[in-house]
């Protein structure tokens, strides 16, 4: 299987990206802005993903909502923000894509002229209700707050969370949010990429139509940080749930960086899934544990690698903890089964098939291209991305495993019920997430 | 390149042809129904078995035999255990999913479709020979115990279980698929054992095979996997009919609150029982539900979120049944705006079955949002297994989908008028609050809906 492309940039700098897909006859927009939650500073967090809110709410030649005109014309629309990036998408009958790229491109260079402070004020108060909704109001919700503050220092970009701290987005002011827009929002900061039911020739035409005279804005400057623990550290939070949960977390390569793969085949052989060790003995054998899970999350300038497990009732938060990180030695010196690895290596051969079913939304085949296209300038990158993993040896699962895991500090979070300190791993101490 | 004329909204061109799915049919001499969707996009091909009867089955005292029944499946099979199983399911770089509605339990396999026979041959196992052992049993009725004990801390997940109680009582659909801490309690392995013969069977239930070969070639995959499958003999007849019954006329309750103190928003429902799926008026209902809770645009989230700013979101559903299901509109708002949160979406549900009408307007955006878009329901082959099994489930023509969007641009603003009118009672409607009760119990009197009612949770 490939991924099919032709790739231009315009001369204001914009990649346009092109795949034909005729199987329905449906066209996906994407939109992918370089910018994400690091590009904000400590004191005015929150900033790319109100923006993002912002991005709905009409430019100036259709001051009005996205939604309406999108909706009546049969698409679908939406959005998100990351820490690196934000993107913006649209899924839309054939004969709408004029429709898409006309609106796509006003917001992109005619934005500011329909921002209000009673927009503003609005999403700004939206946004503080997703933020209770998904984190404040939900079990084990304010836990990634919690580390993401613990394992970077206050001035790196990934201390503070996407959605941002409450008190930031109470300070923003509609003048910081217009500076924001002119920085990062424009086309040489941008990527698009158009899938589907279209002819390739057209579809460059139609984005040098729409997008080519939009005006390049100032180069952005890339966001780097160098990310360490001095040393461990274990911490406590009380939230209301019934059972607690343990977290440990590590500092770990980028994406697509060395050993990202091994680690990502790391967490898949320890914690993903019936088939994985801890699993094995956790939640099947002993039960001592009603969940386990790890994962790689790369992004662009570093990664974590992180466990989380739950207690079955009754049992001890450091007693989950010792045998996460026994799992991690023992894979440390032993390394991976050939049958793991080709588990795992099936497992991912498919996913990667699977990502091809769609050509919008989030993760269809529009978005892995311009994944491919801002994180590492090559929407083609999907069979090397591919051969990462065909590539993983045992041994280089165990010498990754070493290197990040077993030789380096890391973050413990105890998550116990209101009340009940004492089940949290001994020495822990007590965080506050605002 | 001709330039961008932006004093105007380019108008969309004509909708392209789109040829929806050809189903073909093939019955099993053991009563298995077959259903088979050639779909050539890539290679990756999805089995849905549809075994009719869901949470609505269970015995009135084991409230989640069902569900456990259906997830002890992939916990052991042919005397391998659950390992082994998943082991297998992950070497085809496979997905088995069991998924306990209502109304029918679902086993899905999704996998590439080199390996169809193989998922076929997993689903049949695991479907026909599950072990049941009582020491798998245990350890997952451990698992659902603890589960039902975090539901606790989920405000949403608090407010479906209360909800659904307060509006059917001991109705089938008055309770959780996963059950209750009693009634999980008190089954043994031979209960589900005995469920398992009596509700797996091959009459009755239907396979849908989509992948990228001839739709005859499926059905002979299909048919070569599953034509051995027999009815086991089971000491006991299950009512698969058994949610036709009509629902409490009355809600018990018509204001409710779930007390969550410190609680930092307010998760709300309103609604009442409804309509059945075989409802006339199906139709008519998608475009009611778009308008006024369906989609972004809709009068409920143009109101609560983008005017007033009360929550990230709210949305309604007519969720239809093969018996009547309920209408629901939920959110989640700020504590502190809890009563004119209530007090404005009460109107707006009011308003659209009264005094302001669905207008013609409104009712061609709604058809132009759910007719245009239809066709990417049809972009993956679990997309297209789902959707055939929805008509397996309810009885529907297989030319349903082609008659979709005809059907639907018949509806007029008065058959949507009307809909509303006759639908959405509000002398009917339950108000459910799962929130700080202390700091929104003074605001609940202005709001006219009687006195609150605290309800306690459930085990």
């Amino acid at each position: 299987m490939k991924l099919d492309f032709e790739k231009r940039t315009l001369a204001n700098g914009l990649d346009v990206i092109v795949h034909e897909d005729h199987q329905l006859p449906m066209v996906a927009v994407n939109v992918w802005y370089h910018v994400g939650s690091k590009n904000e500073r400590s004191g005015s967090t929150g900033f790319a993903h109100l923006f993002e809110h912002l991005m709905f709410e009409g430019s100036e030649h259709h001051d009005h909502g996205y939604f309406p005109p999108l909706q009546r014309a049969g698409g679908l629309l939406n959005g998100s923000t990351s820490t690196d990036r934000t993107n913006y998408w649209e899924v839309v009958p054939t004969g709408a894509l004029d429709l898409a790229l006309w609106m796509e491109s006003d917001r992109m260079g005619y934005l500011l002229p329909a921002l209000t402070e009673k927009k503003f004020e609005n999403q700004r108060e939206v946004v503080i209700n997703e933020r209770r909704q998904n984190y404040e109001n939900r079990p084990y919700g304010l836990a990634g707050i919690a580390l993401s503050s613990a394992m970077f220092a206050p001035d790196h970009p990934y201390h503070w969370p996407t959605i941002g701290f409450t008190a930031d987005l109470r300070a923003a002011s509609i003048d910081q949010v217009r500076d924001f827009f002119q920085t990062y929002y424009h086309p040489a900061n941008a990527s698009l990429s158009l899938a589907g039911d279209l002819e390739t020739a057209q579809a460059f035409e139609l984005a040098e139509k729409y997008f080519g005279g939009l005006a390049p804005g100032p180069a952005v400057t890339p966001v780097s940080a160098t990310a360490a623990l001095s040393a461990s550290a274990s911490l406590l939070l009380e939230d209301r749930v019934e059972l607690p949960r343990v977290y440990v977390s590590w500092h770990s390569p980028a994406m697509f960086a060395p050993d990202d793969a091994e680690l990502d085949v790391a967490a898949d052989v320890l914690a993903h899934g019936k088939t994985s060790r801890l699993y094995k003995t956790l939640v099947y054998e002993k039960r001592v544990a009603t969940d386990v899970s790890a994962y790689q999350h790369s992004r662009e300038m570093s990664g974590v690698f992180q466990f989380a497990c739950t207690a079955a009732a009754g049992v001890s938060l450091s007693e989950l903890e010792v045998a996460i990180r026994a799992a991690v030695e023992h894979l440390a010196v032993e390394g991976v089964t050939d049958a793991e690895l080709e588990r795992a290596l099936a497992q991912t051969e498919a996913q990667f098939i699977y990502r091809l079913q769609t050509i919008g939304g989030f993760g269809g085949k529009s978005d892995q291209l311009n994944a491919y296209n801002t994180f590492v300038g090559d929407p083609g990158y999907f069979e090397r991305d591919r051969e990462r993993y065909v590539n993983v040896t045992s041994r280089g699962v165990a010498s990754a495993v070493k290197k990040w895991i077993v030789t380096a500090p890391s973050v413990s979070l105890s998550v116990v019920p209101r009340g009940r300190r004492e089940m949290a791993l001994a020495g822990a101490v007590e965080v506050n997430v605002s | 390149v001709s330039a961008v004329d932006r004093s105007r909204l380019p108008v969309p061109g004509a909708d392209r042809p789109f040829r929806f799915p050809r189903i073909a049919r093939r019955m099993l001499p053991n009563g298995l129904e077959l259903r088979a969707v050639t779909h050539r996009a890539v290679p990756v091909a999805a089995v849905v078995l549809l075994v009719p009867g869901g949470s609505s089955v269970d015995p009135a005292d084991m409230h989640g035999l069902v569900s456990i029944t259906a997830g002890l499946l992939d916990e052991g099979s042919r005397g391998q255990s659950a390992l082994d199983v998943a082991d297998r399911v992950a070497r085809i770089g496979g997905e088995l999913d069991l998924d306990v509605g209502v109304d029918a339990v679902v086993v899905g396999m999704t996998t590439l479709d080199r390996f169809l026979d193989t998922g076929l041959a997993l689903v049949h196992e695991v479907v026909t020979e599950p072990n049941l052992a009582n020491d798998d049993f245990n350890r997952i009725r451990n698992l659902r115990l603890e589960r039902l004990s975090q539901l606790k801390d989920h405000a949403g997940a608090m407010a479906d279980r209360a909800f659904a109680r307060v509006l059917y009582g001991a109705h089938p659909y008055g309770h959780l698929s996963l059950g209750s801490e009693p009634s999980l309690n008190t089954m043994t392995v031979d209960h589900a054992r005995v469920l398992h013969g009596a509700m797996f069977t091959p009459s009755g239930s239907t396979l849908i095979v989509v992948g990228d070969r001839p739709e005859e070639e499926l059905l002979d995959a299909a048919a070569a996997v599953f034509d051995s499958w027999r009815a086991s003999a089971s000491p006991i007849t299950i009512n698969r009919e058994s949610a036709l019954a009509p629902p409490p006329a009355a809600p018990e309750v018509t204001l409710g609150v779930l007390s969550r103190p410190g609680a930092a928003q307010s998760e709300l429902r309103i609604g009442h029982a409804c309509a059945p799926r075989s409802t006339p008026d199906y139709h008519v209902l998608l475009l009611l539900n778009t308008i006024l809770g369906g989609d972004f645009v809709s009068r409920l989230n143009l109101n609560l979120r983008e005017q007033k700013g009360f929550t990230y979101g709210v949305r309604t559903g007519f969720n239809l049944r093969r018996g009547i299901g309920p209408f629901v509109m939920q959110t989640s708002v700020g504590t502190d705006v809890t009563a004119p949160a209530i007090h404005e979406a009460w109107r707006e549900i009011r308003d659209i079955a009264a005094s302001r009408p669905a207008t013609a307007d409104e009712v061609a955006l709604a058809f132009a949002s759910v007719s245009k878009g239809y066709p990417r329901g049809f972009e993956t082959a679990g997309q297209v297994a789902r959707s055939v099994a929805q008509l397996a489930l309810h009885g529907l023509p297989d030319s349903y989908f082609e008659q979709f969007v005809p059907r639907l641009s018949q509806v007029t603003a008065e058959d949507v008028a009307a809909a509303a009118r006759r639908y959405l009672d509000p002398a009917k409607m339950t108000t459910l609050i799962v929130g700080d009760l202390d700091k929104i119990v003074g605001s609940l009197p202005a709001l006219d809906l009687g006195q609150p009612q605290v309800l306690t949770i459930e085990p």
